[in-house]
């Protein structure tokens, strides 16, 4: 009886594995892919390499301007006045106070979620704002700061979070005005608003707030200049955020309402307990995006005069003994933001995952 | 079976759901009406006080600036309010049609690319639109006008090409078309060329539908609207001609200019709104599911055929919406401009008329109705399109 034995496998031909498989595959697969990756090869050589050395190699980071020899980037400019990006005029000795609130908010975002008691959450929620103000603005044996010495990174991310957080409720409210089919008065009043504040231009909006909300309001009533941005933003985001929840509210079958109506839930109840949960759940991508936009239209409000971060790099370069330092302002403010906006939205595919109950 | 333990059904005014509706409804609508009625009764009051006059009759008066760029005839010393209304609107469009086809053609591109075979391709591609869609648009058009443009030579430095194109920090200077008697000729055989191929369009869509024999429609419609305007152009003695820019003195004189404010505000928000355009295209192509290309290429059809007849027409109903949305977005964000004074309508309106006029509520509300209008008009759009590209049921 022959006995058959298995011949090893021979290994795989060098034109299908390996580094130049990949690169065969991927790179050079055919003549115009080639002329793609040789182009592309170029861009990157004329690229890179000079924006390498202007930012970091060629850069001068230590010393001062009259030594500056070097072709690259002056980090000097943006080291000497960094207290101004991140403060503004807010005075340096109470530096102290917006950073214990920059750490309280880290605190605030990655630990509340995860606790389980729901009275310490809800508490805690309405205790933040509250302390983040006080610590702020002084008060209650503080030193009391004028928000017209509020700027640079400090009030860009004030503006951003009053925003989202005062817009997250009357949004909600909005889209549930919108969905109420058996009330046609609310909802054209929640449709109108909301297809108005869309239609217009964020910054006629702060126009608005900032020329004629104060003639709305008579006389007595005195309406600071950040108050006014702040209201306007806040009324802006509310219309975006009610449409994204309004998608969230749509995508949930309607056997979930007929469900917590059969329950003899009320509607507020079955909205808190069933409706809005799962809504929210779905719109959480969306809601990021639409916290990401406003993050960015932020910087509108130097328009009105307020000085965010990026009205910082005007006003620093106006000082004349720092002329003529534009660039550098412009790629560092450049920087934070993009640094901003793309954790947000990596946060976002974060809290995406740890909120999928999909099996 | 005893119902006594169920709790007694009231029928209290409360418990109707209609009943409750309504009443909600009236107070929501009296608060509305009561806030309203208080914010313009105080409004009247505010502005009788500060001896601010109400009314659009200051559209009638003379204006008195200088604009920069004007699409219409505009003299600082005779054009009244409106006209600058008018110039605003215009550039507000003009920026918009330019900055839209840009910024279609560079999304188009990297939006394909994004899904290219080609690794460097694709990763370049993602670097592009994870890099600008993450910074703000007033800090690019920032950029572009305080740094980049305001780098370029002076006039008298200019860099230039063929003699007739020039750059420098006082924008793009180009020739500038003349049109002499005769030229009317050449529009009319457009026209004629463009009516001519739309009746060529119907006969090949015929003939196909009968026949099934292809038409090379594409080559030969632009053949006749290139080559119909070209003829007419020489047999008419080529009545156009052009009016090259030259250095006098410190500036140039003649040929078009491109200001600045323009060129930033285009480049700016073309790429900016690129990086969402090209994130529509690949959510579009990626929606055509793979069966769909490989049934087509089992029944033989060619690559571009592919592409033309069954995955574009899939993926165009994807991509078209969300296109149509950033095109108004688009629009809104050209009103940034007045962070570097490109004459649009909220710089000039919102911005030097309120100032020089003080009627904000009026102003205010001219420019809002000018941005509601364009949205009115692009959500019509978007509904005819979607009407028009439902998949039809039978």
């Amino acid at each position: 009886m022959a006995v058959y034995t298995m011949k090893e496998a021979k290994p795989a031909p060098s034109t299908s594995k390996g580094l130049v498989f990949w690169l065969r595959e991927n790179l050079f697969s055919t003549i115009p892919n080639t002329l793609l990756t040789l182009l592309g090869i170029y861009f990157i050589y004329t690229t890179v390499p000079p924006l390498l050395d202007w930012m970091i190699f060629d850069a001068t980071w230590s010393g001062t301007k009259e030594e500056v020899v070097k072709e690259g980037a002056r980090w000097i400019f943006i080291i000497e006045k960094f207290d101004q990006f991140m403060y503004g005029f807010y005075p340096e000795a109470l530096h102290w106070r917006p950073n214990l609130v920059a750490i309280l908010s880290i605190i605030f975002v990655f630990f509340i979620p995860r606790l389980s008691s729901i009275k310490i959450k809800f508490v805690s929620m309405l205790l933040y704002p509250v302390v983040c103000f006080i610590l702020i603005r002084g008060g209650l044996g503080l030193e009391v700061v004028g928000t017209e010495k509020w700027g640079g990174l400090m009030l860009t991310i004030l503006v951003a979070a009053v925003g989202i957080i005062a817009s997250f409720p009357i949004g909600i409210l909005l889209a549930l005005g919108r969905q109420s089919d058996n009330m046609p008065i609310v909802k054209t009043l929640c449709v109108g608003f909301i297809e108005f504040i869309r239609g217009v231009p964020l910054i006629t909006i702060l126009f608005m707030a900032s020329v004629v909300l104060p003639l709305f309001f008579s006389d007595g009533i005195e309406f600071d200049k950040l108050l006014r941005a702040l209201i306007g933003i806040t009324l802006f985001q509310a219309a975006y955020i009610a449409e994204v929840i309004r998608g969230g509210l749509q995508a949930i079958p309607k056997g979930q309402y007929e469900a917590s109506e059969s329950l003899g839930l009320t509607y507020w109840q079955g909205m808190i307990l069933i409706i809005l949960p799962q809504a929210l759940k779905i719109s959480i991508p969306n809601l990021v995006g639409s916290f990401i936009s406003l993050f960015k239209d932020t910087t509108l409000v130097l328009i009105i005069g307020l000085f965010d971060i990026l009205a910082m790099v005007t006003l620093t370069n106006s000082d004349t003994s720092w002329l003529g330092f534009e660039i550098e302002g412009y790629v560092f403010v450049t920087l934070i933001y993009w640094v901003f906006c793309f954790s947000m939205s990596q946060y976002s595919r974060v809290i995406e995952r740890r909120y999928n109950t999909d099996h | 079976m005893n119902n006594s333990k169920l709790p007694p059904t009231s029928k209290g005014l409360f418990n109707s759901p209609q009943n409750r509706a309504i009443i909600f409804q009236v107070l929501s609508l009296a608060v509305v009406v009561l806030c309203i009625f208080y914010f313009v009764n105080n409004m009247f009051d505010n502005v009788a006080k500060r001896g601010i006059t109400t009314g659009f009759s200051f559209l009638g008066e003379t204006a008195g600036f200088g604009i920069s760029q004007s699409l219409i005839p505009y003299d600082d010393t005779s054009s009244t309010f409106l006209d600058v209304f008018i110039v605003g609107l215009l550039n507000t469009i003009l920026v918009g049609v330019i900055g839209i086809v840009l910024a279609s053609i560079i999304g188009l591109m990297v939006g394909v690319g994004r899904l290219s075979s080609n690794y460097l391709v694709a990763k370049l591609s993602l670097v592009y639109i994870e890099t600008f869609r993450n910074i703000p648009i007033l800090l690019q058009i920032l950029f572009w006008y305080n740094v980049v443009l305001a780098a370029l030579p002076s006039p008298r430095q200019s860099i230039s090409y063929f003699d007739s194109i020039f750059i420098n920090n006082r924008g793009f200077i180009m020739p500038d078309p003349i049109f002499e008697s005769g030229s009317g000729f050449i529009l009319v055989a457009f026209l004629l060329a463009c009516i001519s191929v739309v009746f060529l369009a119907k006969w090949a869509t015929k003939r196909h539908d009968l026949t099934g024999e292809e038409f090379p429609l594409v080559k030969v419609a632009l053949a006749i609207i290139v080559l119909a305007p070209l003829l007419v152009f020489f047999i008419t003695g080529q009545p156009i001609s052009a009016e090259y820019p030259a250095l006098k003195g410190f500036n140039f004189k003649g040929g078009i200019t491109i200001i600045p404010e323009l060129l930033a505000l285009i480049f700016a928000l073309s790429i900016y709104t690129a990086t969402y355009i090209a994130e529509a295209v690949r959510a579009g192509i990626e929606a055509v599911p793979p069966g769909q290309k490989e049934a087509a290429k089992s029944l033989g059809l060619k690559d571009h055929v592919i592409l033309r007849k069954v995955v574009l027409p899939q993926a165009l109903r994807v991509i078209i919406p969300p296109v149509i949305n950033q095109y108004l977005n688009l629009v809104k964000n050209s009103s940034l401009a007045t962070a570097i004074g490109y004459p649009e309508v909220v710089t000039l309106f919102s911005g030097t008329t309120l100032n020089q006029v003080g009627q904000a509520i009026e102003i205010i509300l001219m420019t809002m109705a000018v941005y509601l209008v364009f949205s009115i008009v692009i959500s019509l759009l978007l509904n005819w399109v979607n009407a028009k590209m439902e998949i039809k049921g039978r």
